[in-house]
């Protein structure tokens, strides 16, 4: 028992070894003298720096979106306008298209019409000389068989001649006073 | 010494408890000198403290960089946390950018001190020994009654102990209370809540120490070596538990320290 009181006298928890104020005080005061004088700042540049970093970033980050949207509207209107130009070609080409095509059916037609105007002409032409052939053939053809049926030679050619056109002619008023009865 | 103390105690009366003596260990400078006589155990821990602290943020804001490193960001979060939860918000966005610095020392201080107790082999936490609690409340005492004076001029103590709006016959009591609870019992309070924690967990688990050594070691009975089981796990709960009180006595240390600072800054008292 007196061992205990001795030891409860002895070891009164509550008085502080000094040696222990003096250490940890200046314990204290370096770290607070160091904190003061690296660490807190430190810190606290870190933030100023990430505060101007974000608020510089979101005004970077508007004026980025105010170019976007400029150069959407410029090429919006870009392609307004090269519509428009399209439009415009395409039309343009239409009308030079209908302008070649009625070129073409022009110049077709006059071809036609050349074409037609000769075809009459050199039809006409042999017309005129198969008339003229046949004129010549008849007429002898005629002649042989009107000598052989009088038995009689025609030879004689202004005879027959004159004989073969009157023939003709008589034909000819008999066809064209049939063609007008 | 619990060595010494235990073989007396079976020979005797059973079990005896260790005292407080036996936290102390012997001094490391004079070699195994009497605890008190020269550089101790304790000691070493405080300045090593001061170095871990000191290199791990200069370390962690070294680099300043904008998007943090996994160290820097451990940094900024300690950081953070002791200047926006506990310095904004108690002092307020007016002054607290200056106390800051004071608060983050105080948290941090505090804190490493009071972990080594959960760290094994280092097992003491700084604060359990009455000295270095007992200082640094009274740095904080001499610095919150200095801001107030500073502020208010001498007129401050008055402010202190005289509350407004009460009737003359009152404050014959009210005066004296504001006293003793303002400028006597508030730096005891400060300092032994945090030395009172520190100092009991210790205790509890030098306590649940020897028990277990007393049942399993020093009994024959195998029945009550086994109950020395229970002790290890009521033993275990306890320093997680005590590890818990680390973390908050830290944080109510410097919460307090934060509301004094503001105390002395605010207008009305």
């Amino acid at each position: 028992m007196d061992q205990i009181v001795i030891l409860a006298a002895e070891g009164n928890p509550l008085l502080p070894n000094p040696w222990e104020i003096l250490v940890t005080g200046a314990g204290f005061a370096v770290l607070l003298y160091i904190v003061i004088k690296y660490v807190a700042p430190a810190f606290e540049k870190i933030y100023t720096q990430r505060v101007e970093a974000i608020e510089g970033g979101l005004a970077k980050a508007e004026t980025a979106q105010a170019e976007a949207n400029a150069a959407l509207e410029e090429y919006k209107q870009q392609l307004v306008d090269s519509r428009a130009e399209a439009n415009r070609i395409r039309e343009e080409a239409r009308a030079e298209g209908a302008q070649i095509l009625a070129d073409l059916k022009e110049q077709a037609a006059a071809e036609s019409a050349r074409i037609t105007a000769q075809a009459h002409v050199q039809i006409e032409a042999e017309r005129q000389a198969a008339t003229v052939a046949l004129r010549a053939e008849v007429g002898t053809l005629a002649a042989d068989l009107a000598s052989r049926i009088v038995g009689e030679s025609l030879a004689d050619n202004a005879l027959s001649s004159r004989v073969v056109d009157r023939f003709l002619a008589d034909l000819e008023a008999s066809d064209s006073a049939g063609a007008t009865t | 010494m619990i060595a010494l103390a235990l073989p007396a105690a079976t020979t005797g009366e059973g079990f005896v408890p260790p005292t407080t003596d036996e936290l102390h260990l012997p001094d490391v400078l004079p070699w195994a000198a009497d605890y008190g006589t020269g550089v101790g155990k304790q000691m070493i821990l405080v300045l090593l403290s001061v170095v871990i602290i000191a290199w791990f943020f200069s370390k962690a804001a070294k680099k300043q960089a904008l998007v943090p490193s996994k160290l820097q960001l451990v940094g900024e979060m300690g950081y953070g946390l002791v200047r926006d939860s506990i310095g904004k918000d108690i002092i307020g966005q007016r002054d607290f950018l200056k106390f800051v610095p004071l608060l983050f020392t105080v948290f941090f201080f505090v804190l490493v001190n009071n972990i080594y107790g959960a760290i094994p082999l280092i097992q003491l936490p700084s604060f359990s020994h009455p000295g270095s609690a007992y200082v640094l409340a009274g740095i904080i005492y001499v610095l919150w009654i200095t801001i107030g004076i500073r502020k208010h001029g001498i007129g401050y103590f008055k402010m202190v102990v005289v509350p407004s709006g009460v009737p003359w016959p009152l404050l014959i009591i009210l005066i004296p209370i504001e006293i003793i609870s303002n400028f006597l019992v508030r730096p005891i309070t400060h300092s032994l809540r945090l030395f009172a924690t520190m100092m009991a967990g210790h205790l509890i688990v030098l306590l649940a120490g020897s028990g277990i050594e007393y049942l399993l070691v020093l009994q024959d009975n195998i029945f009550l070596q086994a109950t020395s089981v229970l002790v290890l796990v009521g033993g275990v709960a306890m320093y997680m538990l005590e590890a818990l009180i680390m973390v908050i006595q830290a944080y109510v240390f410097t919460l307090l320290t934060a509301i004094y600072i503001q105390g002395a800054l605010a207008d009305e008292h």
